[in-house]
């Protein structure tokens, strides 16, 4: 799949000088045990500390780094433990692969429905949106096709043309959605207005119901058009 | 090339009704009531009154100390446009003369409003693939070893109105309004990332912010062993509600949208979570039919604020021409000034130490004969990126792409001595 190798090319382009940051990270707690190698660290840090200049790069810059602290590789032991009720309470996101979709099933009628009732006053009957504070929903134009988006300033970016994950629909409605009530559907609705916008973008059919393992085999039309940031330097002429 | 209280859409009126609150209404409420009462002078019909003075202030004692300091009743910058929910403010760069921006002329863009949100009740919790899942209050982060940096925030779609249909009408606000530069205060993300104990497979983490739409996105962990805090207190005091009071993600150089406000969750992974905001916006659409995903540094930048539309340059010889140069990649390192429309290129005054990610001011002196001329400025950074001209951005990234503009701008002074944007470089 496209995403994945995009992924890959993004984390290793990121992450490539990073592993031997995340290293440090991990060295906080190797350092911890082996002591030259947490002396050697400290001493780094702290002549840093004594100029009176921080590292530019806050990798170098832990618990040995300020005059007065634990030492390296050290914790402060500063906050509060978070409980797995707190963190399940907050933690709503939905991923690509659409591991965390929560149980539930809504159909594109009963979709059309909600839509019509909590929606349309702000996105339009026909997902047209209100301009500039309310999105263009839907619409599939043939000039997507070819994904000029950067040459067509008008090419609407709708679900359908342009957005490269349905587990996105699903997580953004689920926590931002309506406008003046947000966070206050229930699963099933979440999952039913998905199956509509969807289906109005000719992505799903127009009797499907969709539930976590459907809404995880939904594949949008242009998820292979999106590349790793590749700018490069230009210098005058 | 001083901005005149003309300019705005105050008057005296709003002045002393204290429509405007803090800004007039507080100075004048200073002053003995038989001045601050005074009506100005007769305006020429249509044009606001200037405020009323003493005709000679050593003469009587001026006014008393005040709770909360405001601007002289002459001075009336305003971020405008305002007022909307989902909306933005744009800082007025023309009226700054430094490399701080006042908290409260600091850009506004936020997508479900500004939430008000109590700091004794707001934690930051860190969870996921971490080895201890930790909250904090605003009160433990404060605990922490600080940081104190100067950074600037720009909205990567800051230009696109200037981009797509650069109109002679457009000033230095409407055209690069979307950038602020504050010293913020936090702590590092590091720090929190190694009390919490991140696992070696986390490769990613998701900011999540407290406001109506939960605002998020998705960040390679190399971002916080490099540069990332999170910060409480901008410009010596604490944020400003419409900066993510009580505590933001700040990525410096990175595009405003990934520096979370309200910041109250944050969760390690292995991939990018592909919210809203990395998707269906802040994605760059190319003309080969693709469109850049993760696109974080802001390109290198410059715009020459004064002078500026709608000023009027009264005075052939001598003048400053000044304004901010600034890169997401690290130190601005030169600022060229053009005062022919770009057929020859002068290195500008680089004004103080250019400091990475932070705006540096410049200043080219410039001998105005009378005849027609364009200013134009272009920066270059320690990375080597080097501002292009706008046919050049959209040779590479087509008109209708949607954020990024970097390009060549400038101001195209007539006979007259007046001033119009010139964007088409």
């Amino acid at each position: 799949m496209r995403m994945t190798r995009v992924r890959r090319v993004l984390l290793g382009a990121m992450l490539g000088g990073s592993l031997a940051a995340a290293g440090c990270d991990g060295g906080a707690t190797a350092g911890a045990s082996g002591t030259g190698g947490e002396r050697a660290a400290t001493a780094g840090a702290a002549s840093g500390a004594a100029t009176g200049a921080t590292p530019v790069r806050f990798a170098d810059y832990d618990g040995g780094a300020v005059p007065g602290g634990p030492g390296a590789g050290r914790h402060y032991g500063i906050g509060i433990r978070a409980t797995a009720a707190a963190i399940t309470k907050m933690d709503r996101d939905i991923g690509p692969d659409g591991a965390e979709l929560p149980a539930g099933t809504g159909s594109v009628a009963e979709g059309g429905a909600l839509y019509k009732a909590q929606c349309a006053m702000c996105h339009g009957v026909n997902g047209e949106g209100m301009a500039p504070a309310f999105p263009r929903l839907s619409g599939r134009d043939p000039a997507a096709e070819g994904f000029k988006f950067a040459s067509d300033p008008k090419l609407p970016h709708t679900i359908g043309n342009y957005w490269s994950h349905a587990t996105t629909l699903f997580d953004y409605i689920r926590r931002a959605m309506p406008h003046v009530a947000p966070g206050s559907l229930t699963d099933d609705q979440v999952y039913a207005l998905t199956a509509y916008l969807l289906a109005k973008d000719d992505v799903i059919a127009k009797d499907a119901t969709l539930d976590a393992a459907a809404l995880r085999a939904v594949k949008m039309p242009y998820a292979d058009r999106f590349v790793p940031d590749d700018r490069r330097p230009n210098a005058p002429k | 090339m001083a901005k005149r209280i003309e300019d705005t859409e105050l008057t005296r009126r709003d002045l002393l009704a204290g429509a405007v609150g803090a800004v007039g209404g507080a100075m004048l409420a200073g002053l003995p009531a038989t001045l601050g009462g005074q009506q100005g002078a007769a305006a020429p019909s249509g044009a606001p009154a200037r405020p009323t003075v003493p005709a000679d202030a050593t003469k009587l004692q001026g006014g008393a100390t005040t709770p909360l300091g405001a601007r002289s009743a002459f001075e009336a910058p305003s971020r405008a446009p305002y007022g909307e929910t989902t909306g933005s403010s744009l800082t007025p760069l023309q009226d700054l003369a430094g490399n701080i921006t006042p908290s409260d002329l600091h850009f506004e863009r936020h997508h479900a409003g500004i939430p008000a949100l109590d700091p004794e009740r707001h934690t930051l919790t860190i969870h996921g693939l971490v080895d201890r899942p930790l909250s904090f209050s605003l009160d433990d982060l404060k605990r922490f070893p600080q940081v104190v940096r100067p950074y600037f925030i720009e909205c990567s779609g800051n230009g696109r109105g200037a981009f797509r249909d650069p109109k002679p009408d457009l000033t230095a606000q409407k055209v690069a309004g979307m950038l602020s530069t504050s010293e913020w205060t936090g702590v590092p993300l590091a720090t929190l990332f190694r009390e919490a104990g991140v696992k070696p497979k986390a490769k990613w983490f998701l900011a999540e912010g407290g406001d109506a739409c939960l605002m998020t996105r998705s960040v390679p962990i190399e971002k916080a062993w490099d540069d990332a805090i999170i910060v409480w207190a901008q410009n010596g005091e604490a944020l400003r509600p419409a900066q993510g009071y009580p505590m933001r993600l700040l990525l410096p150089g990175w595009e405003g949208n990934i520096n979370v406000k309200w910041l109250r969750r944050i969760e390690l992974g292995t991939q990018p979570w592909m919210t809203r905001w990395e998707t269906s916006k802040y994605t760059d659409p190319l003309p080969n039919g693709t469109a850049r995903q993760f696109t974080f540094e802001l390109d290198a930048k410059s715009i020459i604020t004064s002078p500026s539309h709608p000023d009027t340059i009264g005075e052939r010889g001598w003048h400053a021409v000044n304004g901010i140069a600034w890169s997401g990649r690290g130190r601005v390192t030169r600022v060229e000034v053009s005062v022919d429309g770009g057929r020859s290129w002068a290195n500008a005054e680089l004004l103080g130490e250019s400091s990475p990610k932070s705006t540096v001011r410049f200043q080219y002196m410039w001998d105005w004969k009378g005849g027609e001329a364009v200013l134009l400025s272009r920066a270059t950074d320690e990375a080597g990126f080097t501002q292009p001209t706008r046919t050049a951005l959209i040779a590479e990234r087509g008109l209708g792409t949607d954020y990024h503009f970097n390009q060549v701008v400038g101001w195209k002074v007539e006979r007259s001595g007046k001033v119009l944007f010139h964007g088409e470089t």
